[in-house]
């Protein structure tokens, strides 16, 4: 039986995160009651004209950067037209042959082994990136089908990228590094089931170690990045059913069913649109200096791999803290600025932020969050300052959360503060040591874990006020002196 | 009443700052003199009268309280219906828009509202712009004032009659192709196509973006003038719209005054099928300004043969995509027998768009479509029209302005002009000046011995309109055509 190879190219369009729409200074916010963010421009009455919005132009700028295009310096506008109820005008404007972005690569993390495992990271090339204004929004009722126009104008990027990628999960992973990138320049929040990331695909397959490419098939409607890896399995094997069974695949567009898990045909390739794409003459093309160009690269955080990167090569953090930090912009601009304050204990702060911090805001916004990095950073002093226990400071950390008062302040009302009374310890070591004589006879032995016991018993008298490294210290002090 | 309408605006401009009549006053002239004589011309499409007359009432107050807007505070004014009034219709002579009211203002209504005119009906044209003469308006014929039985040519058809019939002093229209100097000459009153960009584009229903112009129709000189200098300026609605300082142009013309300009005549505007009367006046016209001690400079424009292909290749095209956002959709005419979306956009558009409307989509359509050549024939025009362009451009190098007759012929009788590619030949002279973005004027140059009005066309270079107005009120202080009115 053939080995067959799959070739997968795809087309997204990310909406960007802009004041207000493309062409008129309407705001826009997902989930307003329809049809509210409307003006004359945006419903295209008699009349009225676009007028760019800059703000949009600079976020494309700063997409392209991110993924390494050649940013032009003159690019244009060119009306695609089609009848269609959510268009207002029956054009879009859109841009055909003069991109904004020509060329780059988007850099993918293929799943590892194992979760603490790194997987593979290799770059899919992009044809390009564009700007475009959405359309309205069709809900289809039994009788009716009511349009929603708030979406209408608001600032899309189509990104292309080439014909270069060969299984569902590296579709998958591309689509989770658009994601991860354009959130981290603040592009767009790439919720697909809002809307603000949409996928087609175009699927084509080959026998292995050819060329050339096959026919290829357009995959519309993948709603969300594990529908897109689904859609994609299933075309790969329907294609590979159809040449195995002498058929011929035919160029066309299949819509893809999440709750069926199929593909049906939508139109053929004869059906083809005719845009009759022309200048638009409303609006002049758009000319960028290198300053503006280099301003959009200049401001570019630090990226999510190179981040990742530094993390586990720099602070030696292991890579399933990096997992969780990198991709989020948030928690890695967290971890950067405590990291900033208190440069002694990445790992620390790294758990503090990837485990308890995710764990007590799980399902808030963080915008309710109360911690900041001065305080986390002063927690993790005290911890390491020996002035505040490893079990205390879990407790102070939830209260820091829920409360928003310091560390100090929360060990000072609590009296949390360690003793470091050392001949006190040291004869609450003794002491324990002569109250249970069979661990401490268990460990001379070489059962080094019966030592636990004895920590605990200290902890407990302690009240937890004296920190565990000087009672593993002076433990073993004790222990070894008796002898 | 003859003695106020056919007035100057400095005229109307001075019985106002003179108490000699209120703005309610003048305007209630005006509506008299519509009401007596649209059974005869037909330039209104619609009016309303209590809204103007507040406007009106609005103004004389303004003027008691001493807070007047500008010199034109409660001076009427008409409009084409293809500029946006908030509360009114705007059709665009279409039945597509029939019932259609805006619900915003043009920026050049804002303009006017800024200066305190008023604003006083919707005028006729030809339907979306396209066509010369109103024969092509869904609604009614509008006709010519001079001889009842002729056409007034458009598409600023209402515009220009209205104003020569003394309906209003003063009125908007459109230039796509030469859409107000073409009635303008027919009609015998002055019109006015400023340069590309020259005033926003916004809340005027586009028919072919990059050529389309709104201008002014009025009896002189100075009167179009005084309202071009309060449209212009750069709008952050149009970003076709020009960021060029707006000149005084009345202070400009003063201090031109007894200037000796350079004019430009060319061959290619008296060849075969220019009617002889025309060209005798216009003849005349150039010896006038020798006379003046101009200087008339013979100029080649190689490529004004190819003005009317290239103007119709683009005009449609991009009529072709302005125009689809009729469909029925969102507002509009939509077809009772529609079923399904596609029978919404279908029969609307089939039931509401007129038939000159629905020939040049269809020629869009054609050069817009890909298949062998991608919008070969779109942009092939393209590139003839920079060409044309330049020659102009090269002209310009040695002379001023132009000169040229506006129309090859005087109004034709209604129904005359019965193919299309007779329609489209009458714009000959004119479309030439869309294409290359240039301001053109036309002012009245003469009658045939049948009475009927002669337009002289000046062309001149981008953003100079100041040079054209001073050339054109120089030829207007040496003759009395502008006092000539028609007995209706």
């Amino acid at each position: 039986m053939t080995q067959y190879e799959a070739v997968i190219g795809l087309e997204v369009h990310v909406q960007l995160k802009t004041k207000t729409k493309l062409f008129t200074r309407v705001p826009y916010h997902y989930g307003e009651a329809p049809n509210t963010l409307l003006n004359e421009v945006v419903l295209g009455l008699p009349g009225t004209l676009p007028v760019l919005n800059k703000g949009a132009i600079l976020k494309a700028v700063a997409a392209g950067h991110v993924f390494g295009c050649k940013i032009a310096h003159q690019c244009k506008w060119d009306r695609k037209n089609y009848f269609y109820p959510d268009a207002p005008k029956n054009y879009q404007i859109s841009q055909l042959d003069q991109p904004l972005c020509a060329g780059g690569q988007v850099e993918i993390e293929l799943a590892g082994p194992a979760r603490n495992i790194q997987g593979e990271h290799r770059k899919v090339a992009l044809n390009r990136i564009h700007l475009e204004e959405d359309v309205g929004k069709l809900t289809h009722g039994a009788n009716e089908t009511c349009i929603d126009f708030n979406r209408a104008g608001t600032p899309l990027i189509e990104i292309v990228s080439e014909p270069d990628m060969h299984s569902p999960e590296e579709a998958f992973a591309y689509l989770k590094s658009l994601e991860m990138h354009l959130r981290y320049i603040g592009a767009s929040d790439c919720d697909m089931e809002k809307g603000q990331m949409r996928c087609d695909a175009n699927v084509s397959i080959r026998p292995v170690g050819s060329t050339q490419l096959g026919t290829k098939v357009e995959l519309k409607n993948l709603n969300s990045i594990s529908g897109v890896c689904s859609g994609i399995r299933y075309e790969i094997q329907r294609q590979i059913e159809v040449l195995e069974s002498n058929g011929h695949i035919e160029q066309e567009t299949r819509r893809w069913d999440a709750e069926k898990l199929v593909s049906t045909s939508m139109r053929s390739k004869e059906d083809a649109h005719d845009y009759r794409y022309f200048t638009d003459p409303d609006l002049f093309p758009i000319t960028l200096s290198d300053e503006v160009i280099q301003a959009q690269r200049d401001q570019l955080p630090e990226l999510p791999f190179a981040k990742q990167e530094r993390y586990q090569q720099e602070l030696k953090l292991p890579y399933t803290l990096t997992s969780v930090l990198c991709p989020d912009c948030f928690l890695s601009n967290f971890f950067d600025q405590t990291h900033a304050l208190y440069p002694k204990n990445p790992l620390a702060i790294a758990n503090w932020i990837a485990n308890d911090l995710l764990r007590e805001m799980a399902g808030k916004p963080w915008s309710e969050l109360k911690l900041t990095p001065p305080m986390l950073a002063e927690l993790v002093q005290l911890i390491d300052g020996q002035v505040l226990s490893k079990q205390n400071a879990k407790d102070v950390f939830v209260e820091m959360i829920q409360s928003g008062l310091s560390a100090k302040q929360i060990v000072q009302d609590k009296g949390l503060e360690m003793k470091v009374d050392i001949e006190a310890l040291k004869a609450v070591c003794q002491e324990v040591i002569n109250a249970f004589p069979q661990p401490v006879a268990e460990y001379r032995s070489g059962k080094e874990k019966a030592i636990n016991v004895l920590k605990g018993q200290i902890m407990k008298r302690t009240q937890g006020k004296a920190p565990i490294d000087l009672i593993n210290q002076l433990l073993i002090e004790c222990l070894n002196n008796k002898s | 009443m003859d003695d106020v309408i056919f007035q100057s605006l400095d005229t109307l401009i001075n019985g106002l700052n003179a108490k000699q009549f209120s703005s309610v006053e003048l305007t209630q002239l005006y509506i008299q003199r519509t009401k007596a004589v649209e059974p005869k011309i037909g330039a209104f499409l619609s009016f309303d009268e209590d809204k103007t007359l507040k406007e009106a009432q609005a103004s004389d107050k303004r003027r008691a309280e001493g807070a007047s807007l500008s010199e034109l505070d409660g001076i009427p004014i008409g409009l084409k219906d293809i500029f946006a009034e908030k509360g009114q219709p705007l059709t665009c002579a279409s039945r597509i828009l029939e019932h259609f009211i805006s619900p915003y203002d043009a920026t050049l209504v804002q303009h006017l509202r800024e200066a305190g005119m008023v604003l006083w009906g919707r005028l006729n044209m030809d339907e979306f712009a396209m066509g010369s003469s109103s024969e092509h308006s869904a609604f009614k014929m509008t006709h010519n004032p001079w001889d009842l039985t002729r056409i007034p040519g458009g598409s600023s058809s209402g515009s220009a009659a209205a104003v020569a019939a003394g309906e209003v002093p003063v009125a908007l229209g459109t230039d796509t192709g030469g859409s107000i100097r073409q009635p303008a000459a027919l009609c015998g009153v002055v019109g006015i196509k400023p340069s590309y960009g020259r005033v926003s584009r916004y809340g005027m229903v586009a028919f072919a973006s990059s050529l389309d112009q709104a201008g002014i129709l009025a009896r002189r000189v100075s009167g179009v003038a005084r309202i071009l200098s309060i449209l212009c300026g750069a709008d952050p609605k149009d970003a076709t719209s020009a960021r060029k300082p707006i000149p005084n142009f009345l202070a400009d013309m003063q201090a031109n005054k007894g200037k000796q300009w350079s004019l430009g005549v060319s061959d290619a505007y008296f060849q075969e099928g220019l009617n002889p009367e025309i060209r005798q006046s216009v003849e005349q016209a150039i010896e006038f300004y020798k006379n003046l001690g101009y200087r008339i400079v013979p100029i080649q424009l190689k490529t004004l043969d190819y003005a009317i292909p290239v103007y119709y290749v683009i005009a449609s095209a991009e009529a072709s995509s302005n125009l689809a956002r009729f469909d029925g959709i969102r507002y509009g005419y939509r077809s009772p027998k529609a079923q399904t979306i596609d029978q919404v956009f279908e029969y609307s558009r089939g039931e509401g768009l007129g038939p000159e409307v629905k020939r040049r989509i269809l020629l869009g359509l054609h050069v817009l479509s890909s298949g062998k050549y991608d919008a070969y024939y779109y942009d092939k025009a393209q590139k003839v029209r920079r060409l044309i362009y330049n020659d102009f451009m090269d002209a310009f190098k040695q002379v001023d302005a132009i000169l040229a007759p506006t129309t090859p012929v005087p109004a034709n009788k209604q129904g005359e002009k019965d193919t299309p590619l007779a329609m489209y030949l009458s714009d000959i002279y004119t479309v030439s000046v869309n294409l290359a973005g240039l301001p053109g004027m036309s002012i009245p140059c003469g009658f045939t011995q049948d009475g009927l009005p002669i337009g002289l066309q000046l062309i001149g270079k981008p953003f100079e309109e100041s040079t054209l107005l001073s050339i054109a009120e120089a030829f207007e202080a040496g003759h009395d055509y502008s006092n000539c009115y028609p007995l209706l």
